[in-house]
Formats: structure tokens, sequence, C-alpha cells
């Protein structure tokens, strides 16, 4: 909960740094204050608390998502650079500000207890990342990517508050335990026959969450605003806001509508099959870095919903295990991504084509084997954490007994081998291909985010134990 | 703390090797692959001889869902753990002509993939088993697909990708199976996962059963999953075929055994025979092939191809001699297929030829790698006295109680195994010597470092097969047992 006062805090002063005149000292204060955020986020462990008049609950659980959320925050603005000192970046001091808020939203998505608070989380959240991502002014994919975010992204969630709205109306209250409450007696009196109004705001709801997790069918401005975007902000979008978006219907799903397992349960079976199998299979065909990124930041999507129908007590260390091992390889290839498009950039566009990164490995190792390892991670391949993270949700989902959760299992094994296939270009890309990379320079605190992404990769994957623990 | 240590210090040797430059890399993963000889050797000499699992150790790897980091050996894992202990070293000995770009990696890659079938063949934990299963590829990927032959990007992918996806469908059967196993609080020992295995109806056991042996298939392979095979073997660098050939291989018999056997019998009673039709039809159809290619290392690809066939067929007769056969067989196999692949990769490196058409008339110039050539051939032949005779004989033995007819036609083997070997030693080293092999240099020092060790494994264990079958038995004994 104090991460939320602070990091608001933090966000403003930031604002003011920006007067300072100084802009070497803006990314070491960002990581400083979200370090301290960090921090005081612990301040309420093991304690289940209720803050503002019945609005936000923290508890442990909410506590391990924030933790993941701040720790691939911090990694983005680990990897920022300080926005360079280009005319497109004038005012660094506004984006750090903006990541910042944006931290908070997705603080409070994931530690609501009132749907409205859920609904201003998810507010701050998208409406700082519609800025971020039309911040590359001068481009034209730019512009098009935050027009079509901000388009989008309102019409989801006005549908998410009309949602919110209808189920207010069935249940007669905001509070997400009042709400279980309330289903749970229309189950009892009526015998799982629920009215219409209930059952859509449910839909409704789950509609608007589903979009910013880009869940399919709702996952089509996935791929155009993670191309456009400049790839620093990708990278926070696919990590921050995922974790955040799964981590709120998680919270929503197995508080409020655990009892009405019977509707929404098998559309979701058949929405997770699809992101699975849209997001995989249409990976395959990307010839660029990024647009492969993206569909497979749809694909995680997919692995991470497993667990919202998985009904084990375990389930809550898997999904954070997942998030976490997933957010830690995705800001790794992004960094590598960064650096190697720059390096490669056709006509002052960044190259971010599979392309780009051939014979990466000849006067980078380090480079190659940072992207190597985050590949091999999100393609889910043993010593990395991200074999973990599937072994998890996998062993959850088969506690679930039904037949076509089962057939959903045997689509998720497939599309993890169809994942191999496109996680393995860059790879074949960086050691087999020949190019002409010439060394890339990386400032010292770059290295080292990319060697604690690594090591924690690889660490996690070797011995779980020691994160899921904590869990 | 053994067995552990067989394990780690292959990784603590990688480690090394990674840090130093060049030419000492090779040297210094030398030294460790030997001291790994010398612990394999410790191993072997202070095993008992009994059904149980030995020099064990077990800690908590996943606490919170029952996994353990558990390993140990028994007779089973103890002819593979010798395998693999043996091989390694000959193994990086034989590249020591090469000269490879990034050396460092590529011994250290060898090491780890080295500490990872071990901990396959000595892991007492379903999860940890699965775990090394599928680790062991990665390193010997990149060493096919780095320093590999031309098309190397293309087929090191197929295999990867196709090894993989049978893993998946066996990590689908491992789950399932330790959702099995008694309590709210599963977990994922072996002993444990058999006591589950007894509760299963031949319906679950026919899924458990195709999941495991798509995973297995595959990876030894057994026709009509070996596509991948030969042109991998072709492709990789000869280090990395032997590897591959030599040992990889048998983590798919070793996971027959410990896996197919023991947990699905019923399947087994009812499928069985499809498995061991398949498994003969890969070896008449890769002796076949293998007697008309004209590329001596395609040759002993498809004659692995064919060898790995009757181990299979072994196992799936369910008796002590076929077990028991494909065990020794999976020793001799490795011990011969590196010695073969290792001369190949000699007369490449002289003639810059493996085409049999274009070599020829060797003999005249090399007593000395006539001999071995001629040794490691009749042991790949089964000839008497050597040690492929001992496992072919049980192995044919064995599928013969099983069915004569498949006995029959396995036996085919012998025949088609004597074509295909005799022809590739006549055309490349006797008859006229053609004007790549004029002058050919017989063997150096380094070369028969290696070549004597292999070619005195194949008589000695032609002749004193005991040395291990007296190990294994009780293990095979009592895993058939449980079948009764």
């Amino acid at each position: 909960m104090n991460a939320i006062i602070a990091l608001s805090l933090f966000g403003i002063s930031s604002l003011f740094l920006g007067f300072l005149n100084n802009r070497k000292i803006l990314l070491p204060a960002t990581l400083i204050f979200i370090l301290i955020a960090l921090g005081l986020n612990f301040t309420d462990w093991n304690h289940e608390y209720l803050w503002f008049n019945n609005m936000l609950r923290t508890n442990n659980l909410s506590i391990n998502f924030t933790t993941v959320i701040l720790l691939a925050g911090l990694l983005v603005v680990a990897i920022s650079r300080g926005f360079g000192d280009d005319e497109e970046h004038s005012h660094p001091a506004e984006y750090y500000a903006i990541m910042m808020f944006s931290l908070v939203g997705a603080i409070m998505m994931v530690t609501y207890e009132n749907l409205i608070m859920l609904f201003v989380g998810l507010e701050i959240l998208s409406v700082s990342m519609y800025v971020l991502t039309g911040s590359d002014k001068r481009n034209l994919r730019s512009n098009e990517a935050a027009l079509k975010y901000f388009l989008m992204g309102s019409f989801a969630t006005g549908i998410l508050l009309f949602g919110v709205a209808l189920v207010y109306g069935a249940t007669g209250s905001f509070d997400i335990h009042g709400i279980g409450l309330a289903v749970k007696d229309a189950k009892s009196q009526m015998g799982g026959l629920y009215g219409p109004i209930l059952t859509a705001g449910v839909i409704m709801m789950l509609a608007g969450l589903l979009f910013k997790i880009s869940a399919a069918p709702f996952h089509f401005w996935t791929p155009d605003v993670y191309d456009g975007a400049p790839s620093l902000f990708t990278a926070f979008m696919s990590t921050v806001v995922k974790t955040a978006g799964v981590a709120a219907t998680y919270r929503l799903l197995s508080t409020s509508f655990p009892d009405m397992y019977g509707t929404w349960g098998n559309p979701m079976v058949y929405i997770v099959g699809a992101t699975l199998i849209i997001g995989n299979l249409t990976a395959v065909y990307q010839q660029s870095f990024k647009r492969m990124l993206a569909y497979s930041s749809i694909s995680h999507a997919g692995y991470l919903l497993i667990t919202v129908l998985a009904k084990r007590p375990e389930t809550n260390a898997s999904v954070l295990f997942y998030s976490l091992a997933y957010s830690i390889a995705t800001i790794s290839a992004f960094a590598v991504l960064i650096l190697v498009s720059e390096a490669k950039s056709k006509a002052g566009k960044p190259d971010e084509s599979f392309d780009a990164l051939n014979g990466l490995s000849k006067n980078n190792p380090l480079l190659a084997f940072v992207l190597t390892v985050s590949m091999l991670s999100l393609a889910g391949i043993p010593l990395t954490a991200g074999f973990f993270g599937k072994f998890f949700i996998f062993t959850d989902a088969f506690s679930n007994p039904s037949g076509i959760f089962k057939s959903l299992l045997v689509v998720a094994i497939l599309m993890s081998a169809v994942g191999i296939y496109y996680y393995f270009k860059p790879i074949i890309a960086v050691y087999m291909r020949n190019g002409d990379i010439e060394k890339i320079e990386i400032s010292p605190i770059y290295k080292y985010t990319l060697i604690l992404t690594t090591i924690l990769t690889i660490v996690l994957g070797i011995a779980p134990d020691l994160v899921k623990k904590l869990f | 703390m053994l067995t552990i240590s067989l394990i780690l210090l292959p990784i603590i040797a990688g480690l090394l090797t990674l840090t130093t430059k060049g030419e000492n890399s090779k040297t210094i993963a030398s030294i460790f692959a030997f001291a790994e000889m010398i612990l394999g050797a410790y191993v072997y000499h202070s095993f008992m001889p009994n059904a149980t699992s030995q020099f064990a150790v077990s800690y908590d790897w996943i606490h919170s869902a029952g996994i353990k980091f558990s390993v140990g050996i028994d007779g089973i894992s103890l002819i593979l753990v010798c395998l693999t202990t043996l091989m390694v070293p000959f193994i990086i000995l034989s590249t020591f002509k090469n000269n490879y770009k990034n050396a460092p990696t590529f011994y250290a890659l060898i090491l780890f993939m080295q500490a990872a079938l071990i901990g396959v063949f000595t892991a007492r934990d379903i999860f940890l088993f699965y775990f090394f299963f599928e680790v062991a590829l990665i390193p010997v990927y990149f060493i096919a697909a780095i320093w590999g032959g031309e098309d190397r990007i293309k087929v090191t992918f197929k295999f990867f990708v196709y090894t993989i996806f049978g893993s998946l469908f066996m990590l689908l059967a491992l789950v399932y199976l330790y959702m099995q196993t008694a309590g709210i609080a599963h977990k994922s020992d072996f002993e444990s996962i058999y006591a589950a295995a007894k509760t299963l109806d031949i319906t679950q056991q026919s899924y458990l059963f195709g999941a495991f042996f798509i995973a297995f298939a595959i990876k030894m392979p057994l026709f009509p999953f070996h596509t991948w095979q030969p042109d991998t073997y072709v492709e990789a660098p000869t280090a990395g075929t032997m590897l591959l050939s030599g040992i990889m291989l048998k983590m798919g018999t070793y996971g027959l055994i410990r896996f197919v056997l023991p947990i699905v019998p019923l399947a087994v009673d009812k499928y069985g025979m499809i498995a061991v039709i398949l498994s003969v039809i890969g070896i008449v159809y890769g002796s076949i092939i293998a007697i008309q290619q004209k590329d001596m290392k395609r040759l002993i690809a498809y004659s692995s191809f064919a060898h790995v066939g009757l181990m299979a067929a072994g196992i799936f007769s369910r008796n002590i001699d076929g077990v028991q056969g494909a065990l020794i067989q999976m020793l001799a196999h490795g011990i011969n297929v590196v010695g073969l692949f290792f001369i190949v990769e000699i007369i490449q490196q002289r003639t810059k030829s493996r085409e049999l058409a274009r070599l020829g008339g060797i003999t005249q110039t090399t007593p000395n790698l006539t001999v071995y050539f001629i040794i490691l051939m009749l042991g790949s032949v089964a000839m008497p006295l050597t040690n492929g005779f001992v496992g072919e004989f049980l192995l044919l033995k064995g599928v013969y109680q099983y069915n004569a007819w498949a006995g029959a036609i396995a036996g085919l083997t012998i025949i088609l195994g004597a074509v295909y070997m005799l022809r590739m030693v006549q055309k490349s080293m006797f008859g006229i010597t053609s004007k790549i092999t004029d002058g050919f240099a017989d063997l150096t020092l380094s070369e028969k470092v290696v070549l004597f060790p292999l070619s005195f494994m194949v008589i000695w264990l032609g002749i004193a097969p005991n040395m291990f079958l007296k190990f294994t038995e009780p293990a095979v004994s009592q895993l058939l047992s449980i079948l009764k």
C-alpha cells in the first residue's frame, strides 16, 4: 500500500527533477525510487489490511504480484539509458514520471477490493501507456499505434465499466468479496441459474480485462501497437501490463465468481485455446523479431490464463512464478533487440527483423548468450525459469477434471512445441548465420541488467524453490 | 555423494574449460574427462551386485510439489554410467587433430552433455529424469548446429524440434502419473510412481504407453520416427555424432526399460507386439538401406538405426535374456560406433572424402588402422568373442522366446550386418589404391591412444561379458518380477 503512495509522490517529484537541467540524475533517481517502493511494498507482509474505506486490500498474493510488477518496471527503467540526448526525447523526466504513474495503476489493479479501484487502476495504467506508445513523435508507426491503442483501449475500458455496472445492478455491491457472497447466495437459492444481468456483467468485465491481456479474440491491437511503440515501452507493456491484467483477472474470478465457473469456465477454455493457437501459429510466420515477440506475448497470455482455470491452492505460486519468469526473459530479449536494432538501423529507423541479428555472437558474445537464454526460457526449455513456469502451470492444470480442459492441455503442449520453432529463429541467427555487427558499446548499468536477468533465469531454472517458496 | 560428484565434476570441468583459451581447452577437458572415468571406475569397483539403488542421495528440490533431487545407481544405471564415463574421454581425445574455432565452448559443451547424460541415467525422480533428458539435448544441439557441416542449420533444427516434440508427450505422461500418486501431497520419486502405476487400468495405461513410446522411439530412433537421424549424424561434427549415437541414443532404450516396462505392463502386453514389429521392420529396413550407402558416415548411421531396433525388440520381449541383451548391447554398441565413427573421421581427414567409390587400397600402407578397423567391424557384426556377439545373441534369444517369427526376421541383422560392414571395409580399405588414398599415412600416436582401448574393450567384453551382466542381472530380475 505504501508503495502506491510512495510511487505517486516519486512520480511527481521526478517531474520536478526535470527542471534541474541535469539528465544524468534521472535514471539513478528513478531506480532508487522504484527500489524504495519495492521495499515499502513488504511492510504489509503477512497482514491482510483493508485501505481507504475498503477500496484496496493488501494480502500476500497482492504483495507478490506487486513485487513482480515493480521488478519488471525496475528492469525496464534500468535499460532505458536516460532516453538519449536527441530532440525527440527532450523531456526524459516526463517519461520516467509516466512510467512510475503507470506502475501505480498496475499496483492498484492487483490490490483492488472495490471494482471502482480496478477501473481507476486500469485507466491510470492505460492512459500512461497510450502516451508512452506515441512517444516516438516523428515516427508515423508510433503515432498510429498510439491512436489505435487509445481508440480500442478506451472502448474496452468502456465495456469493462459497463460490466461493473451490470454486476453492481445484479448483486448490489462493488466489493469483490461482497459480490462473491451475493453470487454464492444466488447459487444456493436458485441452484446455479443466474440472471441475464449478472451473466452479461461477468462476460463484459472479462472482455474488458482480456483486452488488456491481449487474449484472443481481443488481441488484434497487439501486434501493431507492440510493433509501433518504441521497443522500451513495448517491453514495459508486455511485462507490467500483462502481469497486472492477469493478476486482476485472477483476483476477480477467484474471489467474486468461483461459484459461476459454469458460466465463464467453458468460454475461457475456448479463449485460452484460441489465444494459444493464434499467438503461436502466427508468430511462426513473422519476419520481424519485434513482431514475433508481440505474438509470443499473446501466446504467453494463453499460458498464464490457464491458471485462472486450474483449481488448486498451489496455483497462486504458479501464476506468480510464470509471470516472473516470463517478464525477466522478455525484458532481456527486448534489451538485446534495442541494442541490435539501433546498431543496424536502416535509413534512420532501427532494423527489427531477424536478419539484423545475424552473426551477433561473433563480436558480441554476451548479447548472443543473453538472447539465447531468454529465448530458451520463453520456449520453456529446461535449465531456464520458463520451463518450470510451464511445468507448474501444467501440473496445476491437471487437477481440473473436466474433459474439455484436458484437451486444452494437449493444445497447450502442442503449442509449446510450435513455440520452439520460432524462438529458435533468433538463436540460429545469432550463432549460425553470418553477419556484420560491430562490437556494440554497452553502458555498465545496461550490462549488469542483462547479466542479472540471465543469471536469474538460469538460477530459477535450476532451483525454482528459491523463489517459489516465497510465494 | 559419489553420484552427485559424477554429475558435478563435468559441470565444473566445463566451466573451467570455458575460462581457458584456444588449445589448452583440449587438455583441460580431457584431463577432467579421465578423472571422471576414474570416478566411474571407482563406482563400478565398489558396486554391490544386488538390485538396490546404491550411492543414493536425495534432497528436496521443489519442496511444495514433493519433487526431490534424488539420484542413485542400480545395475541398469551402472552399465550406462560406465558407458558414459568410458566414452567421453575417448570422444574428446578423438578431436585432438581438429582445430575448432571457439574450442573452449566446444569442449565445455561436451562436458555439460556428459553431466546431463549421467543425470539422466542416475535420476531417481521422474521430473529430475525429465529435466536431464531435455537438458542433454541443448549442448548436443549447439555442438551439431555450430560446428556441423554445410546443411547443419536445417538438419539440426529438425532434430531438435522432433525430439522436443516427443519429450513433451512424455512430460504429459509424467505429470499424469504424478497426479495419480497417493495422497493430496503428490510425490514424484520412482518408488511412489511405480506404486501409483499399479492402480492404473488398461485404458490409462494405453494412453501412457503411447506418450512414452513416441518420446523414446523418437530418441532412439525406431522406425518410422527415424527420419531426423541419418542427416543429423552426417551433418554433426564427428564428436557430436559419437555423443548422439554412442550415448544419447541409449537414453531412449534406458527410458523403455525404466518407465515403459514397469509402469504400463498391461499396455505393453497389449501393444508390445506392434512395438516389436516396428523394431524388426527397422532392423531390416535400416540394414537394407545401409547396404546401399555410398557415404561411410551415413552407412554407420543406418547401421546404428538397425542395431537399436534389435535392442528395442529385445526390451519389448520382456524376458531376462532380451533385457540383459539390450543392456550389454547398449554398452557394446556405444564402444563400436564411437570407434567406427572415429575411423571414418581419420579417413576423411586424410583423403577429404567419405565416399566409398573414391576410396580403396588403404590397407597397403596402414597395418595398424586395418587391424583396428577390422576388430571394430567384427564387433559390430557380432562375431563370437567380440562384444557385439554377446549382446546380439542374448537379444535374439529373447526375441525368439517372445515370438519365433520375430526372432527369425530379427536374426537377419547378423547376415545383413555382415554384408554392409564387410562391404564398407572392402570398398574403403582393400582393392586398388585410388588417387586420394595414395600414400595414406598410418595411425599417429594420438589416434592409437583412442583406437587401442576401444578395440581392447571390444574383445575383452566379448570374452568376459559377465563383468557387467552380473551387476545388471539382479536389477533386471527385480524389474521383470514387477511385470509378473
